[in-house]
């Protein structure tokens, strides 16, 4: 149990004075910014929540704003399923272990630009190997500079490539912490391999779960890197994700009032889905 | 048994093949690769690798990134640590609020920060060095610093705390002596993750610097726009940039798993 003791606000005092300086200044910059218009020369003028509702009307954000929720449900939908079936069929123990999870960490430990320039040179027609495959042995008509449609799968399998791996070892972890017991008692019962799932692993893997569902809901929310080297947000706008678009009206256009309307915008949507996460990841932790 | 091993291998196989594609990419000729498709290498060469090791521009970068994430690394883990003992030992006022609000950081899109971070690290005149780039990673780092070690400590019983007390430690000998070999584990996943993430992060790093410390990344980017796109070297480069953390995940391999659970489980 935890002890009441007021001091350990002391303990507490470098990490706030460290993120205080790097959240709340830019933060503020940022509000700063949403509500005011500026010619140049540092005048700026009162705006109010004008920014705001600009940006809540305009096509441009709203379209950006679905291609975002796609995208994220996209690789919510495949990562996770996919995650928990690679993690149910991991050997639990020996030789093998340490070698598939290295294995499988090693493309998050990939700076993330290098990434989208790898899976660049993997899919060009004629010189990339997937490229290559798709329309010269198999004559699909494949070119992700070209077709949105093209370039949307290219996205999203980059991600599940990226960032399955993240979603298989939260899930192992979870497995592994299960007692040899508890599956001697689902053999002793006769369980089939679905209830042993439903009944004993799933339950396990409920609170490691829900943390893989939050950071990859986080980070593929607030992707940039990669989609950016990869496709530039095209062929059009096809992959304008929001943080792709955001950048290119902050330090593109320079348009700081609408950039900063926006930023806001999408902290506080992240911001609300992922306090739905935490809220729900904390009521487990109670039980 | 045979059947569900077969899962893992296709998995890991769809893992290696663009990786393997790179590295296949960086010891061929820009001519070979332009004049058609080969699988292996034809024409074996190293002089894209070479390139890097002699021209400055490019192996500065990688020597400014490992500057930057070293610090940062060093930085978020230190401040952290008496953190994370409070969030797992006491309660206090607000403590529940400060680690959501902490958490919020981890949340926040980059893209947000990139123009603030500039003018703000630009008027205290750290724009373009280590410690810009090492301070900004630290607004996601501490948080997930903050998060693992607490998960690491809370499994640690306050027993040995009060036994060491009760024996005459003082507070900073029992942490340095006693409780930091016991979560040495926790300790060595959170460093883990504080590189990795500053090391992958791109956008942040770019925004910050110009000459001085440009990262890798953006010595990659410049080069691929100004030299007619040498996709060798590119690919080269990149190959590089995988090896600092196929190194360190070595040393953490039977902690990534429970690393990434955060300690939770």
């Amino acid at each position: 149990m935890r002890t009441e003791n007021q001091k350990a606000w002391f303990f507490v005092l470098p990490v706030l004075a460290l993120v205080a300086f790097n959240a709340l200044v830019p933060m503020m910059t940022v509000v700063n910014y949403s509500v005011q218009e500026t010619f140049g020369n540092n005048q700026f003028f009162w705006e109010g929540l004008g920014w705001f509702e600009q940006i809540l009307r305009s096509d441009r954000f709203q379209a950006a704003l679905g291609r975002q929720f796609l995208f994220t449900f996209l690789i919510l939908l495949i990562e996770v399923p996919l995650g928990i079936i690679v993690a149910l069929s991991m050997p639990r123990k020996g030789f093998w272990v340490p070698v598939c999870l290295v294995l499988m960490a090693l493309p998050m430990l990939i700076p993330w630009n290098v990434v989208g320039s790898m899976w660049n040179i993997f899919t060009l027609p004629k010189i990339g190997l997937l490229g290559y495959f798709l329309n010269d042995v198999l004559g699909i008509n494949y070119d992700m500079t070209q077709q949105p449609l093209s370039a949307w799968i290219t996205v999203v399998i980059m991600d599940v490539w990226h960032w399955t791996s993240l979603v298989v070892l939260l899930c192992y972890a979870g497995l592994v912490s299960i007692p040899d017991a508890y599956y001697q008692a689902a053999k002793i019962d006769g369980a089939s391999p679905w209830s042993v799932f439903r009944y004993i692993q799933l339950p396990k893997m409920k609170t490691v779960l829900t943390i893989a569902v939050l950071l990859r809901f986080m980070d593929s929310f607030n992707i940039y890197t990669e989609p950016f080297v990869l496709t530039g947000g095209g062929p059009g706008n096809s992959t304008t994700l929001l943080s792709i678009d955001l950048v290119k009206i902050a330090l593109g256009q320079f348009d700081l009032g609408p950039a900063a309307a926006m930023s806001l915008i999408y902290f506080a949507i992240t911001l609300l889905v992922s306090w739905v996460f935490y809220t729900l990841m904390t009521k487990d932790d109670a039980q | 048994m045979k059947k569900r091993s077969l899962i893992p291998i296709l998995y890991i196989a769809f893992l290696m093949l663009p990786i393997y594609w790179l590295v296949a990419m960086s010891f061929k000729t820009t001519n070979e690769i332009l004049s058609g498709f080969s699988l292996f290498p034809q024409t074996f060469t190293l002089e894209n690798y070479i390139t890097i090791f002699t021209d400055p521009t490019w192996y500065w970068g990688y020597i400014n990134s490992i500057a930057y994430v070293t610090i940062n690394t060093v930085l978020s883990v230190c401040v952290a640590l008496p953190a994370a003992y409070a969030f797992s030992r006491y309660r206090f006022l607000g403590d529940k609020q400060l680690f959501f609000w902490l958490l919020t950081n981890r949340m926040a899109p980059a893209a947000v920060f990139a123009l603030p971070f500039f003018q703000l690290y630009s008027s205290i005149g750290l724009f373009d060095t280590y410690l810009a780039v090492a301070l900004a990673h630290t607004l996601f780092n501490v948080p997930l610093a903050v998060w693992i070690l607490e998960g690491f400590m809370r499994g640690i019983p306050k027993e040995l705390d009060e036994t060491a007390y009760v024996d005459g430690y003082s507070f900073p000998r029992f942490f340095v002596t006693i409780f930091l070999p016991n979560i040495k584990a926790g300790v060595g996943v959170a460093a883990f993750f504080c590189f990795m993430f500053s090391w992958v992060e791109m956008l942040l790093a770019k925004t910050l610097t110009a000459v001085e410390a440009k990262p890798i990344a953006a010595v990659m980017t410049r080069t691929a726009s100004s030299a007619g796109y040498e996709l060798g070297l590119l690919a080269a480069a990149g190959t590089l940039t995988i090896i600092p953390g196929a190194i360190v995940i070595w040393f953490v391999r039977n902690y990534i798993a429970r690393g990434f659970a955060m300690g939770r489980v």
